[in-house]
């Protein structure tokens, strides 16, 4: 994959850095990595990393020590869908380990893993705020609230469906 | 009271746009505020009494007057949106159900700091929220109420949403500034405070997204008026998120005046515990407030009822109290194990850890490890001691309160659940298959006056 944002994508970057006083670029960093590991794969190599830092004329290890420290980025090639199911106390208390158990036997994988297709990664998480609404994952920009064994179901076949 | 100042109109139909918004009465505040002295504003906040609603509870106003003001320095006001508590989901709903008033909140209390730059730092996970967010942004911009000369007042705003990456730290005002300026959240040590160097070194304010909300009732009713609702130093009203195993899991909002026992078991609050069960324990206010077994929770340890306020959840310090906190109201009922709910907070904890400071850093990992060998049956006797000991080792040894964040939840379950914890330790095999139920915790207490 060819690691370069389109024209469109550029300008978005602009506008990011544009929200800063002159000088305070690297502020853009985060939502930079965030628009680099949507164009790039859903992930952030080395390689994106680095044309990150490029971009905003920073070191590299600038960015390799903001991208490991933050959760949502992705430091590894993932599957096209990631489920990132909560597991912290109020999930907990409304059955989350089930959810988890049950996808882990459904796609035959275990937390961290990819499906042999590359459709699915599961990864857990902590606490994403949506405690009431609980068991839930979160699948790229949204949320899947109140999880049963067949509304994973659901999920799962319309993300085959949908190639 | 079922009083609402916030969410009264988060229903009405199409709230989102700007349009309705504004017939509904919005952006009124800004009209008010505008022919207001700036110092006035932070005066009327000081008297609404508001305390800070991300979970300290500091006095807005006594912030807003430490922010410095030196000559051709910019100031800059940060919103927190990085709401990451465990139990905590009420400024995720206001966000998304009636954005205009966060923004309309935003635009009085910038003026009053004197910001023209402002941030709402959202945690990164509400990414669908971020787009309601500019949307309405767009709108107030387009009706005159954002960008340069806003109403011809001579007061020049914008406001930027940034989507933080992931990190439960960057709660903590300082991480949030050292993320905003694109750095691994680290929390500063203090002194220097964001008042006197925030963002980019500039003097800054940071407060939660509901205490910005509720800058526009206090300015349309006046601080005094506000101060009214309520009860003693918990003045306004406050969003509860409520959780865990009620029949009407959501958002409420209320004055301070109402009871715990009303708010879990009334059908307007929380409808009581699900599936006819009984009521185990509760974390009232996020989960690193202590939690608290049943008979503590309703009354105090004085045998007086317990109220959903600053004050009344608090009364009897850690000993026989918690705290209101974010307002994350977590319910356990008599089928869930305490050990095992401890034991998702250290997990938090510890994977939420910056690792700054050791103490944090090894003991969260520390802790999670005893609990999880004392969840699963091979804990010993000694083993709740060192977890008391460890715990007791982070507290108040930390650069940021996460360390204490981390520290109270674990103290409170064994303060007030060791034969729980003892329960496991003597029946290793047992605490696999069942649980120790409700067991006393219920109880009424025995009151010494």
């Amino acid at each position: 994959m060819m690691v370069k944002f389109s024209e469109h994508k550029m300008k978005e970057v602009e506008a990011i850095i544009a929200r800063y006083p002159t000088g305070k670029h690297k502020s853009a960093l985060i939502p930079i990595l965030h628009l680099a590991q949507e164009e790039f794969g859903g992930w952030l190599s080395a390689e994106s990393m680095d044309y990150v830092a490029s971009i905003l004329s920073i070191a590299s290890i600038e960015v390799y020590e903001v991208a490991t420290f933050y959760s949502m980025f992705n430091l590894n090639p993932v599957g096209k869908h990631v489920l990132e199911v909560c597991q912290t106390g109020p999930c907990m208390l409304q059955g989350s380990d089930d959810i988890i158990a049950y996808i882990k036997s459904k796609l035959g994988i275990a937390v961290g893993e990819t499906t042999a297709d590359g459709m699915f990664t599961l990864k857990t998480v902590e606490c994403l705020g949506a405690c009431g609404y609980a068991p839930m994952m979160q699948m790229g920009m949204h949320y899947k609230e109140h999880l049963t064994p067949s509304k994973v179901d659901e999920i799962i076949a319309h993300c085959y469906n949908h190639k | 009271m079922a009083r609402k100042l916030l969410l009264e109109k988060a229903h009405v139909e199409g709230i989102r746009h700007f349009d309705v918004y504004r017939r509904e009465g919005g952006y009124a505040s800004v009209e008010k505020a505008l022919k207001m002295d700036p110092a006035s504003i932070v005066e009327e906040v000081k008297k609404s009494g508001l305390r800070g609603r991300g979970g300290a509870g500091f006095a807005t106003g006594l912030k807003w007057s430490f922010l410095a003001k030196p000559e051709g320095v910019p100031r800059y006001l940060v919103c927190n949106a990085d709401e990451s508590e465990p139990g905590t989901f009420k400024d995720r709903f206001l966000m998304e159900f009636i954005p205009h008033l966060l923004i309309e909140g935003l635009i009085v209390s910038s003026f009053a700091l004197g910001s023209n730059s402002t941030y709402i730092y959202i945690r990164g996970e509400y990414a669908w929220i971020v787009g309601i967010l500019e949307q309405a942004i767009a709108e107030a911009k387009q009706n005159g109420f954002l960008g340069k000369n806003i109403l011809g007042a001579g007061f020049d705003l914008e406001i930027y949403v940034q989507r933080g990456a992931g990190a439960y730290i960057c709660g903590e005002e300082t991480a949030l500034i050292e993320s905003l300026e694109g750095k691994r959240g680290n929390p500063r040590i203090k002194p220097p405070f964001p008042a006197i160097k925030g963002l980019w070194d500039c003097p800054t304010v940071v407060n939660n997204v509901e205490t910005l909300a509720a800058v526009v009732p206090i300015i349309n009713m006046g601080g005094e008026e506000y101060a009214k609702i309520g009860v003693g130093r918990s003045t306004g009203t406050k969003l509860i998120s409520a959780c865990g195993n009620i029949n009407k899991p959501g958002v409420y909002e209320m004055d301070m005046t109402i009871s715990v026992e009303e708010f879990i078991y009334s059908d307007e609050y929380c409808g009581g515990i699900a599936n006819g069960k009984k009521l185990k324990a509760c974390i009232p206010g996020g989960s690193s407030v202590p939690i608290l077994p049943a008979n503590l929770l309703l009354k105090t340890a004085k045998g007086e009822t317990r109220y959903m306020n600053y004050e009344s959840l608090s009364d009897g310090g850690f000993a026989s109290g918690s705290m209101m906190g974010s307002g994350g109201f977590i319910v356990l009922d008599e089928d869930q194990c305490v050990v095992r709910h401890t034991l998702t907070l250290a997990r938090f904890y510890r994977h939420e850890s910056c690792g700054q400071c050791s103490p944090c850093r090894e003991g969260t990992g520390w802790m999670e490890k005893i609990l999880q060998k004392i969840e699963n049956g091979k804990g010993v006797s000694s083993d709740i001691d060192l977890l008391w000991d460890i715990q007791r080792k982070i507290e108040g040894n930390t650069i940021c309160p996460l360390g204490d964040a981390a520290a109270w939840p674990v103290a409170a379950a064994i303060r007030h659940f060791r034969d729980e914890f003892e329960w496991h330790v003597n029946n290793p095999s047992l605490c696999l298959t069942q649980n120790y139920g409700l067991a006393h915790y219920a109880d009424e207490l025995s009151v010494v006056a």
